[in-house]
């Protein structure tokens, strides 16, 4: 852009003596310029913002070309008014940056607060059983692994390692299932 | 609408710009305020009457120089902050020399003044006044200049804003100098100063609510 300058401004100045066809050269110009620089400060997140901003800032040179000084550099002029409609733009962001009613359905729609209490519980009580036990059903009933896998890890038979799990589950069973001031939390 | 219609719908649209409107225009604002401050003050303060004899003094053309010194380089400053992508800093330099120089005229006369009159130079006799009149007087040059400046492009609208104030204030203060008879440097340094600043405070504030574009 700033090796364009020369030519830019010699487009510039001629469209300010009415030159129609130098000032639709400088505008597709502009326009890619400006895509680029909004393109790098967005980080590309926004297309739709970004093309909002290139039109914004056009339609802001057009109606303010006066305010050219051609004596100035034309990339100066630009970049200023081009920095200004940025800003402008990241500050109405702020003013917006809340959720409007009508989208917060989808944000509550899917309610894990309840799974996520559920895991904590359901880890609270594994505790309360001897580590081999806690393990095996760990790795049987939550991980999905064999009753094979599970005890060979920890030396045990298939069937053993079926009759750990077991009572584990019967101990759990009995303590909360009574016990009801854990089981309600 | 797709960026390659808005250009050729931009297009369509051109007009030669003439050179200097920019100029033209604040030019206008300028004068259409100071015109309605003069008669402002015509009608609420009045013309010092020994506003003749006080032509051929030098007290009177110190103020006057000052103040329409400042005038200037307001309107410099404004048309710049108006302008995008122009420094203001060099020009804003040349306001702060004025300032220098009549603070420097106004400490030599303290310095030779006897000991007594030291404080009516300070003070004079209206020092409760002038800032304020000063104030009053630049509102509708502010108003003016403000208007003009709304067809500008000012990137910083508080600091543009501050530029108009400058302006208003030095023109409404340049009016003042036909109805204020004190003539002491150091009270048009302090107390003229003043009310342009506040000037200055008053148009910071508007620019931040009126020049947004």
């Amino acid at each position: 852009m700033i090796a364009a300058e020369t030519q830019l401004r010699a487009l510039m100045l001629a469209s300010l003596d009415g030159d129609a066809r130098a000032y639709r050269r400088l505008l597709d110009a502009l326009g890619t310029a400006l895509r680029i620089y909004y393109r790098r400060r967005l980080g590309g997140a926004d297309a739709a913002d970004e093309e909002d901003l290139v039109q914004d800032t056009l339609i802001a040179m057009h109606t303010r070309r006066a305010t050219y000084d051609p004596t100035q550099p034309l990339t100066a002029w630009v970049y200023a008014i081009a920095r200004y409609k940025l800003i402008d733009h990241y500050r109405r962001g702020k003013l917006r940056r809340t959720v409007p009613l009508e989208d917060a359905g989808a944000i509550f729609a899917n309610d894990e607060s309840a799974a996520a209490l559920a895991r904590m519980d359901l880890g609270r009580m594994l505790e309360s059983l001897p580590e081999d036990t806690r393990g095996l059903i760990r790795a049987t009933k939550i991980e999905g692994h064999s009753n094979v896998d599970a005890g060979g890890a920890l030396g045990l038979t298939e069937t053993a390692a079926k009759v750990r799990v077991h009572r584990g589950l019967k101990a759990l069973a009995d303590r909360f299932a009574k016990g009801g001031d854990h089981a309600d939390r | 609408m797709r960026t390659d219609d808005l250009i050729a719908n931009l297009t369509s649209d051109l007009k030669p710009v003439r050179r200097g409107g920019l100029e033209l225009l604040l030019g206008a604002g300028l004068v259409a305020g100071a015109v309605v401050t003069a008669g402002m003050m015509a009608m609420w303060l009045g013309v010092r009457p020994d506003l003749h004899t006080a032509m051929r003094g030098f007290a009177f053309w110190m103020k006057a120089i000052y103040t329409l010194a400042l005038t200037v380089v307001g309107f410099l400053l404004v048309e710049r902050a108006g302008r995008p992508g122009s420094r203001l800093l060099p020009t804003a330099l040349l306001a702060l020399l004025a300032l220098a120089i009549i603070w420097v005229i106004g400490v030599m006369q303290m310095m030779h003044a006897p000991a007594a009159d030291k404080p009516s130079l300070f003070f004079g006799a209206s020092y409760t006044v002038c800032p304020r009149n000063i104030l009053v007087l630049s509102l509708p040059i502010l108003v003016g200049v403000v208007l003009a400046m709304r067809r500008m492009a000012p990137t910083r609208p508080a600091l543009a804003g501050a530029a108009a104030g400058l302006l208003a204030g030095s023109g409404g203060a340049s009016v003042y100098g036909l109805h204020c008879p004190e003539a002491s440097a150091m009270f048009v340094a302090v107390w003229y100063s003043l009310g342009i600043a506040l000037a200055g405070a008053v148009g910071a504030v508007s620019g931040k609510l009126l020049l947004r574009w």
